[in-house]
């Protein structure tokens, strides 16, 4: 598992008309960790969703190491080196916890027990090995967030793409899941890129971050830049501060 | 090797003695049972073996088809029309039965699949297709039209072309039985299997984590439908004639939900379980009826029993038995 480069040129979404992503450029170096924030509805998902290849941009490329991306199918997007989790929680409920790691390591494993066990090592990492002979569906919703990351660390990605993992976790797991994250990087070079609300996660990880609102990019730099930035106080932490 | 280590890795030797067990009683069961007893084995084994077939593609992938009887019709027309008309055994037939099966289910997978039809709208989808090949059948003269195609039974006894008594028939859906089953267990221990289980729980989760889910569907209603086309061949054989009508219609394709349903969704000894249940409720609804001499009794009862098991074990009985009995297959 190492790292490897993302580059966005100009990509472009609508949907019915209506702009939900406007010539959004920017790029994560390999073995970095970068973040995307913005208010909700910014357009930080579709992003997410074009680079996992959900849907394709109308505008624009997608490259990881040089290699085009977009346009491709979600699952060539997953054979090319990108894991994704989701934003709403998809476990394959009615499967064991390790049954939905497996799932995901059966990508590059192609005999069961071999995935199996290298499931069980993902588990482990996350704290989630007692828990692997539950069903998906019993487990608590920070568990839940935990799962997403080991399954889609289990298709050994080169980028890993986190959509508000951190939401919804108490600020001491937040401390945990930043604790994995970072050891994780800094073992594996494994690019980063997350969706956050929880600054407390951004100012911890990212080295720099790239701040959306109404589908454009407004903002890119490191997180104390960031936070000094007007057009970001305005939009987005202004919100948040007076909130 | 590596395959039989497949079959049984993980399994309870328990488990796996009572298994062979049953195989050996149901081998010498003939010995012992009268002709009606037989029959209603072979029924038994007619529904589990079916609902096997179905439950790849209920139970595994999570796509309802409500239209398998196309499948069975099908492989029943083929082999039965190749005989009748060419004299080639059902044996061979069997092969041309299954592809055309295996195509037809390709046809209906490729348009629900490729444009994402879900949900009640595909099963619509699968009962449209088993609808419309039936009407067709009704205007194919090759395969009898509407009269219905018949198989020669003034012959002499010869297993190579499927012609003898209950005894061969038994046999032969034991063994299909048996093969479906052991058949099913390998996939679900493969990462076919599990793909499909992934497909059933969450598509696009499972596309996100490198499954190419419109292939993977394509495969279980494939394999579902040739898998099923043989039971359309035995029963061609076993009944000696054919009839558009009963071949594609609906309540056929019901039928073959059933075992699956009752027994319980996406387990393995839930086919079986159900058929069991199902034929033993229908035998017995059937005596009674005839007892009381009302007619359509039967239906009422039978209707009555499946309401209260699906209200009462809507996961099935064989979850419920294996739970209570300690077993650990739950639903997979």
């Amino acid at each position: 598992m190492t790292g490897a480069r993302l580059e966005i040129a100009g990509i472009g979404k609508s949907f019915r008309g209506l702009r939900a992503v406007h010539d959004v450029s920017f790029a994560v170096p390999a073995g970095a960790i970068h973040a995307l924030i913005g208010p909700n509805g910014a357009g930080k998902t579709t992003i997410f969703n074009m680079i996992a290849g959900v849907y394709a941009p109308d505008t624009g490329s997608i490259a990881l190491d040089g290699h085009v991306i977009s346009g491709l199918r979600p699952d060539r997007v997953c054979a090319a080196g990108v894991g994704r989790t989701f934003q709403i929680v998809k476990p394959f409920k009615a499967l064991s916890v390790l049954e939905n790691v497996t799932v995901g390591a059966l990508h590059r494993h192609r005999e069961l027990g071999d995935a199996r066990h290298s499931a069980e090592g993902i588990l482990a990492q996350l704290g989630l090995y007692d828990r692997r002979h539950q069903l998906a569906e019993s487990l608590t919703l920070p568990d839940r967030k935990r799962l997403e990351v080991a399954r889609a660390l289990a298709t050994e990605p080169k980028l890993l793409l986190l959509d508000e993992v951190m939401a919804g976790l108490r600020p001491t797991e937040v401390d945990v899941m930043v604790g994995f994250l970072r050891e994780l990087n800094g073992k594996t070079g494994l690019t980063i890129l997350l969706i956050e609300h929880v600054m407390r996660a951004v100012m911890a990880l990212a080295a720099e971050v790239v701040v959306v609102s109404y589908g454009e990019k407004i903002a890119e730099g490191t997180p104390a830049e960031i936070s000094r930035h007007q057009a970001v106080l305005d939009v987005y932490l202004g919100e948040e501060n007076a909130a | 090797m590596t395959i039989l280590r497949r079959l049984v890795h993980g399994v309870a030797p328990r488990v796996l003695w009572m298994l062979v067990g049953l195989l050996a009683l149901l081998l010498v069961a003939p010995a012992v049972l009268d002709t009606y007893g037989l029959s209603v084995l072979i029924l038994i084994l007619y529904f589990a073996y079916v609902g096997q077939a179905w439950n790849i593609m209920m139970g595994f992938a999570g796509q309802l088809s409500l239209g398998h009887a196309l499948y069975a019709g099908l492989g029943g027309y083929v082999a039965a029309g190749l005989f009748t008309h060419y004299g080639i055994g059902p044996w061979a037939g069997a092969f041309a039965a299954a592809a055309a099966a295996a195509l037809a289910g390709a046809i209906v997978g490729y348009l629900g699949f490729r444009f994402s039809l879900a949900g009640v709208y595909f099963a619509l989808l699968t009962i449209a297709f088993g609808e419309f090949t039936r009407i067709a059948f009704d205007h194919l003269d090759w395969f009898g039209a509407s009269g219905g195609l018949f198989l020669k039974v003034d012959v002499a006894p010869n297993p190579f072309d499927l012609r003898g008594g209950p005894l061969l028939f038994y046999y032969v859906i034991l063994a299909l039985a048996a093969g479906a089953f052991l058949l099913c267990r390998l996939l679900l221990e493969s990462r076919l299997g599990r793909y499909w289980l992934a497909i059933r729980e969450d598509a696009e989760a499972a596309q996100a984590v490198g499954v190419p889910v419109l292939r993977y569907k394509m495969l279980a209603i494939t394999v579902s439908a040739a898998l099923t086309s043989l039971a359309g061949v035995w029963n061609a054989f076993y009944y000696n004639n054919l009839f558009p009508e009963t071949a594609f219609g609906m309540s056929r394709s019901i039928e073959i939900t059933l075992a699956p349903i009752i027994g319980g969704l996406g387990t393995l000894f839930g086919p079986v379980v159900g058929a069991v249940v199902l034929t033993g409720l229908g035998e017995v609804f059937t005596s009674v009826g005839d007892t009381l001499g009302i007619p359509g009794i039967k239906q009422i009862f039978y209707g009555i029993a499946l309401l209260v098991i699906v209200m009462y074990r809507p996961a099935g009985v064989w979850p419920w038995l294996a739970a209570r009995f300690g077993a650990t297959e739950r639903r997979q």
